[in-house]
């Protein structure tokens, strides 16, 4: 009835090549795996070691220098609010993987980005790929790198770099291309160097904008933190998945309710900072 | 005067695929459209010179290729055919390095949108070029605080740019291309992007500096009547090509086409066109020590109601009327020189026609155009007057064959050859 008419062995492709990846670079991703283990481990021992409260406070003031007593005091109340649902312990592995998973992506997407952004025909290969990242359904990344990394935090934390890389790159090649041409040729006819201009024009003016592109980042990072629950990364993913196997509406809300108290956290800071940067203040004045 | 600070010769820049082809294309005379194909030809076989301390113009529409001729002087483009001479470089040939250099020390720019770093200080975007020159910050501070000054805005250092007005922010524009001291400036429709009445004022602060500083400037515009009081020297281009290089006066009574003629069609020539392109030989000049009675003699042999009075030097003394000239003799005077009329504005030879309008109807004689030295050199009729401000009426600006008998030789328009053109307004 629904017979294809010819069959492409599109899977079977993958899957060899998946294996073939296994095989040959056996070593590198060990050694990708150990490190970033280490990486993690260092950084939830960091989130997750000392007493809730005072980590609750160091995050509240973070808030407070990034945005104002507002947000402090919203973060704090929040923070007590996951410690109070029992959740602190998984909320810090989870926020752990997601700083940990976001900083990776923005190291290599920013670079990309602006790469893209000073290569036409490097933004024609890049845009492809990110359309595929972007659409390929968030589970499909699990599998290879279950395959290659096996179970726990790692898996979880490429499978979120590769979900979250797309708009790390894409907001900043779109911020430097969006530079006012002419400051940018106002460099190069006082004699300016590329690499200056790039530092001292294009990133600075595209700030905001790559900012956007963080928030981005970070927000999928988030978003992917439950998915990455089933592969045994730990964290608030784990209780949402095990609630949804056994049906356990009051943990899953209490473990989901925390996931949004992060995700508001880590939007509110991020989008605090993109507007603390030089240019978005300067546009921000006017004459009186 | 005759050194030139910047010579173009048969310079071509297309965009495209295949650049090269296309230049071989135009060379044997194809036009724009013919290569359309191959590329966007947006300069084609442009050769100028330009001379030290001159304000030169390049005027046309939009896709006229300006922007990019431009940008051709200080190699943000690279000609793809021709040679484009700065001092001893040859900017179709050096190399990105000896290109950085020659931005940071002989040619700056100054944007028709400002571009100022919005995220610096005024200040700062004026100290930017010696930043990149790598001059220490004490230096370079107080050489920005200087041409900061220079434009009228010491005080405003530490405002953003975002706090200035657009005509300031131009001015900091400006100073930011003081401060790298080159001797070439390039302008790219620097004041377009201003209110008229500031528009105004930058020109006449451009010129000012212009005069102070002797730079030499290549001047970007698409509005005539900025290019007629900026230029001492104007390029008009059409469709990538220079079709007149000329003084506004020289374009504007000798258009070298069509296309010249309708562009200039509504200038306003009253502020270019100058006494000296209307003035023609008096039909009678009287000496000051001729007697009353020949005077009238002579007054009526021509048939006019006044003339000009000189003295033994031809200088110009004033004007004489018949009924005066009754009076004397009536009173026996023995020369007419009790009777002659002073001139309240003596007219030079580059007044602009714009100032020519109220002593001509208050006189009830021709107006007497002097030279610099005071001496007599043509007068204008009130009728000529007039009819230069019919546009369409062109030839009528050329002086009509002299027709008097009297020693003075009327100046040709490009023969009065004052060191500007637009004199009269600057």
């Amino acid at each position: 009835m629904n017979e294809p008419l010819f069959t492409l062995p599109l899977g079977s492709w993958v899957e060899t090549f998946v294996d073939w990846l296994t095989d040959t670079f056996a070593v590198i991703f060990t050694f990708i795996k150990t490190v970033l283990e280490g990486l993690y481990d260092a950084l939830d021992l960091v989130l997750g070691g000392p007493p809730p409260l005072l980590i609750a406070v160091v995050l509240a003031l973070l808030a407070f220098f990034a945005k104002g007593w507002k947000l402090a005091v919203g973060t704090l109340v929040g923070m007590l609010v996951i410690q109070s649902v029992g959740q602190w312990s998984n909320a810090m592995d989870s926020l752990a993987l997601v700083l940990l998973a976001s900083l990776i992506a923005l190291l290599i997407g920013i670079p990309v980005g602006v790469w893209a952004a000073r290569n036409d025909t490097v933004s024609l290969v890049v845009r492809p790929i990110l359309d595929f990242l972007q659409t390929m359904p968030a589970f499909v990344y699990l599998i290879p790198t279950v395959v290659i990394f096996l179970t726990g935090a790692v898996p979880g934390m490429i499978a979120t770099i590769i979900f979250a890389i797309a708009p790390g790159i894409r907001f900043t090649e779109l911020g430097i291309r969006q530079v006012d041409k002419e400051v940018v040729e106002a460099g190069h006819a006082f004699g300016s160097s590329p690499g200056r201009i790039l530092r001292q024009i294009q990133i600075p003016l595209a700030l905001p904008t790559i900012m956007g592109g963080v928030n981005q980042v970070i927000m999928l990072a988030l978003s992917m933190v439950v998915i990455a629950g089933m592969v045994g990364a730990g964290g608030l993913g784990a209780d949402v998945y095990s609630s949804l196997t056994r049906v356990n509406v009051g943990l899953g809300f209490e473990a989901g309710f925390s996931v949004v108290i992060l995700a508001m956290f880590l939007d509110r800071i991020t989008a605090a900072l993109s507007d603390r940067s030089p240019v978005a203040k300067a546009l921000k004045t006017r004459a009186a | 005067m005759s050194v030139n600070a910047l010579r173009v010769q048969n310079v071509y820049k297309v965009f495209g695929r295949r650049p090269a082809e296309a230049v071989s294309k135009l060379r044997e005379g194809a036009s724009r459209s013919d290569v359309a194909d191959l590329g966007t030809a947006a300069v084609i076989d442009a050769s100028f010179e330009v001379q030290e301390g001159e304000i030169f113009v390049v005027m046309g529409l939009s896709g006229s290729g300006k922007s990019t001729l431009i940008r051709m002087l200080n190699g943000i483009w690279r000609p793809n055919g021709g040679h484009i001479h700065l001092g001893e470089d040859d900017l179709s040939e050096v190399s990105a390095a000896r290109m950085r250099e020659i931005r940071r020390t002989r040619v700056s720019m100054v944007f028709q949108h400002f571009a100022l770093l919005p995220h610096r200080t005024v200040l700062d975007n004026a100290a930017y070029p010696l930043e990149i020159q790598r001059v220490p910050k004490g230096e370079r501070m107080e050489r920005a605080n200087r041409s900061l000054e220079m434009v009228g805005l010491d005080g405003w250092g530490d405002k953003l740019p975002s706090q200035l007005s657009g005509g300031m922010r131009q001015r900091v524009g400006l100073a930011r291309a003081l401060t790298a001291d080159t001797d070439v400036l390039l302008m790219d429709e620097a004041f377009s992007a201003l209110d008229p009445l500031i528009r105004r004022d930058m020109q006449e602060q451009l010129i000012d500096l212009q005069q102070r500083l002797g730079k030499t400037i290549v001047f970007i515009t698409h509005d005539l009547n900025e290019a007629m009081r900026l230029g001492d020297r104007i390029a008009v281009m059409r469709d990538g090509r220079i079709v007149q290089i000329g003084t506004a006066e020289q374009i504007l009574s000798e258009p070298a086409d069509d296309y010249v003629a309708r562009f200039i069609a509504d200038v306003d020539r009253t502020r270019v066109l100058q006494a000296s392109s209307l003035m023609r030989k008096p039909t009678l000049t009287l000496r000051s020590t001729t007697g009353p009675r020949r005077a009238l003699r002579e007054l009526e042999e021509v048939q006019l109601a006044g003339a000009v009075v000189v003295d033994r030097d031809r200088k110009l003394l004033g004007t004489v009327v018949d009924e005066d000239l009754l009076q004397a003799q009536r009173e026996g005077a023995d020369t007419i020189e009790g009777v002659v009329r002073t001139l309240i504005t003596p007219v030079n030879e580059d007044t602009p026609l714009v100032d020519l309008f109220a002593p001509s109807s208050e006189s009830p004689v021709p107006l007497a155009v002097v030279d610099d030295q005071g001496r007599l050199s043509g007068v204008i009729p009130r009728v000529s007057l007039l009819e230069a401000m019919a546009p369409e009426d062109s030839p009528s600006s050329a002086p009509s064959p002299a027709n008097g008998d009297t020693e003075i030789t009327a100046a040709e328009p490009e023969g009065a050859q004052t060191t500007t053109s637009a004199g009269g307004t600057r």
